[in-house]
């Protein structure tokens, strides 16, 4: 982790707050996830006070506290999605993976994260496994794909 | 630029840049607020204060939109107050509604909106989260379920302390003022100074009670429960029963608590005393014998515990004496009530302070003796007033109690700790006569008296001249301390005291104090002043006593120990 904090944030002007956001996205790139220690170093780096650190990496959903799955699914609940029926999708999700939005399964298998839009409104209903895109989703297919994640093996 | 605007269709005049709750005050016209805190900028974020403007869409806040010309406001109309029956009336969905046991019962800006609005039952029923309770901080409490996220506290603790120890956590439905990392005050960079309780509207933010632990003591018979006081408390806590600050205040505030039941009443004023001569020699000792300057003051616990976790580079410049109440607590347990025929565990000392860091200190590493502690219980002036209600003392028209012990006497040195410039004004006077000798009585350090937020004086003494600030309000500390440390040398000694214009507007002193008020609380330490017949701690006849009898003279090794701290300065990097 240490020689992430060293090699990411010399690039960013320390003592100046603009640069907390990409730093924070920097990291979460490279570390998958961002702990307590990485935000009190970042706060040092650029002389802020932890609490305000963590007040904006808890502001945005795209910042995680714990490591991910090795499926990572993010499912869409933005305003075209959501009417296309993506909050009964998760409610699926949740139950036939076990898995609560925003967490990691035990097994450290599977991740969820509601994202607030993914960009692709046109192939509402859409989420994404780790890089591969889902557009469309039907609800018959949501089960194909949860049921071939299931068989997958860590 | 002034101009005519039009308010509930009366003309009235307005300048240019001012708000419209800014005009709207200076008419008497009252809008409700929640988030607004004067001297604040203003968020607009609880829109209690909403008004309707002719040719605007939707209302607007008062507190931050400013006026302009021929603007016509509507305060009162039905869609503004049904806008703000609305507001509270969701805040009060997701409310634990538990005001029968709330600690801010009565004192509640939330209470007195749903009382203004006449709200007579639950409109929107929320989802009731089962928050946690932060009480791990011996100072303050943090019950998030009862915030309505008004943000004064952040404000507070960002603008006047500037430690930043609470901030918005989350968005949206998911907000909480909380933490970093969600872990409890106690270990975060919170200095326990109680500003974010003085301006919270709910109970959100309480001290932590002492309150059934001093009454447990005083119906323990085998305990022997006596009480040392603040001099700021007097003036406070007549206020809460409506007196006017007047010099018996201090008497009747003796006869209260004598009649609670404390069998020994100690002024905190006199140990301030003794604070003073320490500090006076280590000062003296500093100049002379090329010590770290400025010297510091260490009075405020909210100051020192900043020094310690945020700027440990300064501690060197800390004075070592140890602040008033530590330094009261140990001689009641060492000296003076073994003088009384009582064992220093059967004592019971507790101490009534209007800061809520006292309660921190108190519970330190360095407050005890092996398992005795200095300081058994701290109460802030806001308990003590509900004590004296809970045992039925009429405070106004009690007999009032002179001094009677023989260590009731003290110097109104002293007694100027309570106001931010007193402390050095009360050294300054014991400095002179220690290096110089004559008869300091009249000294009157004007520069240093008033409501400011930094205070600086050249004082001469001899044929040396020193230059000295008191500056309140943490984050006025800070400055001064970033200008110190980049080289500036032209401060001898520096005062800080964490509350903005010292003790007298701590965070345990009675809740909303206006400006009025600490004037008044101010002028009644300086009329103390005015009249007391010692004004020099050094000529304090008990203090006097004390080092003839039991202590070393001032500044030698063996009161190193017992009225100095050593503290682990960190090694120069």
């Amino acid at each position: 982790m240490k020689e992430i904090l060293d090699r990411i944030l010399p690039n960013y002007p320390p003592n100046k707050n603009d640069g907390l956001l990409p730093i924070l996205q920097e990291i979460q790139k490279e570390c998958g996830y961002l702990t307590d220690e990485i935000l009190s170093e970042v706060g040092k780096y650029l002389n802020m006070p932890a609490n305000k650190v963590y007040g904006v990496a808890t502001f945005y959903d795209q910042f995680r506290f714990k490591p991910r799955g090795q499926f990572h699914i993010r499912l869409c609940k933005g305003t075209a999605c959501y009417l296309h029926g993506s909050a009964t999708y998760l409610n699926e999700l949740e139950k036939q993976l076990r898995v609560k939005a925003g967490t990691t399964s035990r097994d450290g298998k599977f991740s969820l994260e509601v994202a607030h839009c993914l960009g692709a409104c046109e192939s509402a209903p859409v989420m994404r496994i780790n890089d591969a895109w889902y557009p469309k989703v039907s609800p018959q297919e949501l089960s194909r794909i949860i049921r071939s994640l299931k068989e997958k093996t860590v | 630029m002034q101009f005519n605007i039009e308010i509930n269709n009366q003309q009235v005049s307005a300048k240019r840049g001012e708000t419209i709750k800014n005009v709207l005050d200076r008419f008497g016209i009252h809008v409700p607020t929640l988030c607004y805190l004067e001297g604040f900028t203003p968020t607009g974020g609880c829109r209690m204060c909403v008004v309707e403007i002719e040719g605007i869409t939707g209302l607007v806040p008062a507190c931050s939109h400013q006026v302009t010309e021929w603007m016509k406001i509507k305060t009162h109309s039905p869609r503004v107050l049904k806008a703000r029956k609305t507001l509270v009336e969701l805040l009060l969905a997701s409310h634990p509604d538990d005001c029968l046991y709330c600690e801010s019962s009565g004192n509640c800006g939330l209470q007195n909106l749903a009382m203004e609005m006449n709200i007579k039952e639950r409109k929107y029923h929320g989802k009731k989260e089962n928050i946690q309770i932060d009480n791990a901080c011996p100072s303050i409490v943090r019950d998030p379920a009862k915030c309505v996220l008004c943000g004064r506290c952040i404000r507070v603790c960002d603008e006047t302390v500037g430690v930043s120890a609470i901030d918005v956590i989350g968005r949206g439905s998911g907000s909480r003022i909380g933490t970093s990392y969600n872990k409890g005050l106690n270990i975060q960079n919170c200095v326990k100074c109680g500003q974010c309780i003085m301006v919270c509207p709910t109970g959100a933010l309480t001290e932590k009670s002492g309150y059934q632990a001093v009454i447990d003591a005083l119906h323990n018979p085998a305990l022997f429960p006596v009480v040392q006081f603040s001099p700021t408390v007097p003036a406070a806590i007549a206020e809460d029963f409506g007196l006017k600050p007047s010099k018996d205040l201090l008497n009747l505030l003796r006869a209260a608590l004598k009649a609670i039941g404390f069998r020994q009443i100690f002024d905190v004023s006199m140990a301030a005393d003794l604070t003073i001569m320490e500090e006076a020699v280590e000062f003296l000792d500093r100049l002379n014998n090329h010590g770290k300057l400025p010297m510091i003051t260490s009075c405020c616990p909210s100051w020192v515990r900043y020094v310690e976790e945020i700027k440990p580079q300064l501690l060197p410049n800390l004075s070592t004496t140890r602040s008033p109440q530590q330094i009261m607590g140990r001689l009641i347990k060492n000296y003076i009530t073994s003088s009384a025929g009582q064992k220093a565990e059967d004592v019971f000392v507790v101490s009534v302070m209007p800061c809520t860091a006292k309660k921190y200190e108190a519970n330190g590493d360095r407050m005890k003796d092996g398992s005795t502690r200095y300081v058994d219980a701290v109460l802030t002036t806001r308990e003590l007033a509900r004590i004296i209600r809970l045992m039925g003392i009429e405070f106004s028209g009690i007999e009032p109690e002179p001094a009677d012990t023989a260590f009731g006497m003290r110097s109104s040195a002293g007694n100027l700790f309570g106001v931010s410039g007193g402390h050095l004004e009360g050294l300054l006077r014991t400095i002179q006569y220690i290096s110089t000798g004559p008869d300091t009585n009249s000294i009157k350090i004007s520069e240093l008296r008033g409501l400011k937020n930094k205070k600086e004086a050249r004082f001469k003494f001899g044929k040396q001249f020193i230059r000295v600030a008191a500056v309140n309000g943490l984050n006025n500390a800070k400055i001064l301390m970033e200008e110190v440390a980049a080289g500036r040398e032209d401060y001898q000694i520096i005062e800080v005291m964490a509350c903005p214009y010292g003790c007298i507007n701590g965070g345990g002193q009675k809740l909303n104090p206006d400006e009025k008020n600490l004037k008044s609380r101010m002028k009644a330490l300086y009329d103390v002043d005015d009249e007391e017949m010692i004004k020099v701690a050094h000529k304090n006849p008990i203090i006097t006593d004390l080092y003839d009898k039991f202590l070393a003279k001032p500044g030698s090794t063996q009161n190193k120990e017992l009225l100095h701290v050593s503290r682990n300065i960190p090694e120069a990097q």
